[in-house]
């Protein structure tokens, strides 16, 4: 039954995925994204992540494509233009993907099948949360550092110039 | 990836690939879902049925008028004519909308809310899903779906009324989501859970024990997740997306029958849930004050009696459900009640005031927690004066309700006003 509903999940996740890429219309996209990222929590749930698979509906909908679609709105050109792929993206694209599947397909090789089952924690969260302050200090403070950054460098594109003021 | 792995290892017949070794989950996995569908979908009809009756009754006793009273007694079937009247109505599509996000909009903004009533602890067993540990955030995380279907209403209609108003939406949502969700932590720090389940469990001996008094910051908290909630709901005074002065009807604009009526049940359900969500994490859920429930419940289990268990389950369920009224009805006042801000005065409100103050309770929350041991008298004293003080508030709430409704009698008829004193 897990295994029946782990592929009824991956093929959500899948058309969805497959329906952004494919997608011409950037809200279209952002709905489709939504389709692959409920079956990404499915599959989370699956696993008995279900810290993880709430807290990314919480993020990466909740936030994400709400500012996704808010964008497109705030942007009318956006909202009525079609997305158009020119040749340098379409290598760029290439390249990116070819380098995800090498790093997947080298991580199943190196994978020893069948593996363990993931043991059930009672109490997930509190783990997580210990070894993110605690094991995990400096990683999780260099992520909090770059959105910082990100976050001012955003401020900073988006300031008043002096001449918008005149 | 390892189980499909290891299913191409082991060849085995379809039929056991797709059913698995135990067919019989598949059949407890159907009723589940048809026990859910039929409780939940009941439940979500009721609750809108009723909460649209009782917001427009609020409204026309608040603007001194009787509000529906001609179908059914007190005008109770009122919802339902309306129901009829809607699902009558032609579904229309304005010209060069998106066709198919125009479609599926309503019920991405109303299956979320429905799920989110798996999570919900009626009482000490009335809970779908006991195992899920991290109820409180799936509840935030599945109401951040809703609002998608929402912008998504607004953006597909092709309407610059719609636009804005979900314009207006996502920038209100995603700033008062920050209060909403710091408000909650202060609570889940103080007591390290995320389980709705265990958060009233907690709160179920006695008043004293609610969370809301069981710091002065939790007290805090309890008044900018409300306030937070009445924005995240799109309530008034934060219904900026609907605001019907300016935008006609904002998202729902070019609505028309049963799918408006869907914006409406999500909208009432939805005040519902967060109502529900303050009262476990505040107001102690489905505990009554003296801790009857609780200790009923515990000595019935004890005593391994078979239908009294059940009936505490039941008490409890109505409890819940009129802590849950009680903070519905306060939402329709604040509605009736409040003029309503601009949206810069709205996102002012937030990142200038509300999001500080969050802050600064979770900070307060978590020095509190280190300073005063759990146990020890300050955290009793504090909770005793706390819990003293909310009932010093809803008694005065009370007197000054029941006095001002004396004096309105006593006007109506000394100026023989055109309402017979009786009136519905």
């Amino acid at each position: 039954m897990a295994a029946a509903l782990f592929y009824i999940f991956a093929a959500i996740t899948l058309v969805g995925a497959i329906g952004v890429v494919m997608a011409k219309h950037i809200v279209h996209a952002a709905v489709q994204l939504l389709v692959a990222l409920l079956g990404m929590a499915g599959l989370y749930f699956l696993l008995d992540a279900e810290f993880l698979a709430a807290a990314q509906l919480v993020i990466y909908v909740g936030g994400t494509l709400v500012l996704i679609i808010f964008g497109v709105m705030l942007t009318s050109h956006l909202g009525t233009r079609l997305m158009r792929v020119g040749p340098g993206e379409t290598a760029i694209a290439v390249l990116t993907g070819l380098g995800l599947l090498a790093a997947i397909v080298t991580a199943i090789i190196h994978t020893r099948f069948p593996t363990p089952p993931p043991s059930v924690e009672p109490d997930v969260t509190r783990r997580l949360g210990v070894s993110l302050l605690g094991d995990y200090l400096v990683p999780f403070e260099i992520a909090s550092v770059l959105m910082l950054a990100v976050m001012i460098g955003a401020a900073y594109l988006a300031r008043r110039r002096p001449k918008d003021a005149a | 990836m390892s189980l499909l792995l290891a299913t191409l290892d082991r060849p085995a017949p379809v039929l056991q690939i797709l059913l698995g070794r135990d067919p019989a989950l598949w059949v407890t996995l159907a009723w589940d879902v048809m026990l859910v569908m039929g409780v939940f979908l009941g439940l979500v009809s009721v609750i809108g049925f009723i909460a649209i009756w009782g917001e427009r009754k609020v409204a026309g006793r608040i603007q001194h008028r009787h509000g529906p009273n001609r179908v059914g007694p007190v005008g109770l079937l009122q919802s339902l004519a309306d129901g009829i009247k809607l699902a009558s109505k032609e579904d229309l599509l304005p010209g060069r909308a998106d066709a198919v996000l125009f479609y599926i909009a309503p019920y991405l903004a109303f299956a979320p809310v429905f799920t989110a009533f798996l999570a919900l602890p009626f009482g000490p067993d009335f809970v779908f899903d006991r195992t899920l540990s991290v109820s409180l955030l799936w509840v935030l995380a599945i109401l951040g779906v809703e609002v998608i279907g929402v912008i998504l209403a607004g953006w597909s209609s092709n309407n610059k009324w719609s636009i804005y108003g979900a314009m207006r939406e996502a920038c209100q949502l995603i700033s008062y989501e920050i209060p909403l969700g710091l408000s909650m932590l202060v609570v889940v720090l103080a007591v390290g859970t995320l389980d709705l389940l265990k958060l009233s469990e907690m709160q179920s001996h006695g008043l004293q024990h609610w969370l809301v008094f069981r710091q002065p910051f939790t007290a805090a908290a309890a008044l900018v997740f409300f306030i937070a909630s009445l924005a995240s709901n799109k309530r008034a005074p934060f219904d900026l997306p609907e605001s019907d002065s300016e935008l006609v009807a904002g998202y729902h604009t070019e609505y028309s029958g049963l799918r408006f009526s869907l914006f409406y049940l999500a909208e009432y359900n939805a005040m519902f849930v967060m109502s529900g969500v303050m009262a476990v994490l505040f107001l102690g859920s489905w505990a009554d004050p003296f801790g009857l429930i609780a200790h009923g419940y515990a000595k019935a289990i004890a005593g391994g009696q078979r239908w009294t268990p059940l009936l505490w389950n039941v008490a409890a369920a109505g409890v819940f459900t009129f802590k849950c009224a009680v903070l519905m009805f306060i939402q329709m006042w604040v509605r009736w009640t409040l003029p309503r801000p601009r949206i810069d005065q709205v996102l002012h409100a937030c990142v200038k005031v509300m999001v500080p103050a969050s802050l600064a309770l979770l900070l307060g929350s978590a020095v509190w927690e280190l300073v005063v041991a759990h146990g020890s008298m300050t955290e009793r004293i504090t909770q005793t004066v706390l819990a003293a003080a909310g009932v010093a508030l809803v008694v005065a709430t009370l007197v000054l309700i029941i006095s001002a409704f004396i004096q309105g009698r006593q006007n109506q008829q000394r100026l023989g006003g055109p309402w017979p004193a009786g009136g519905a």
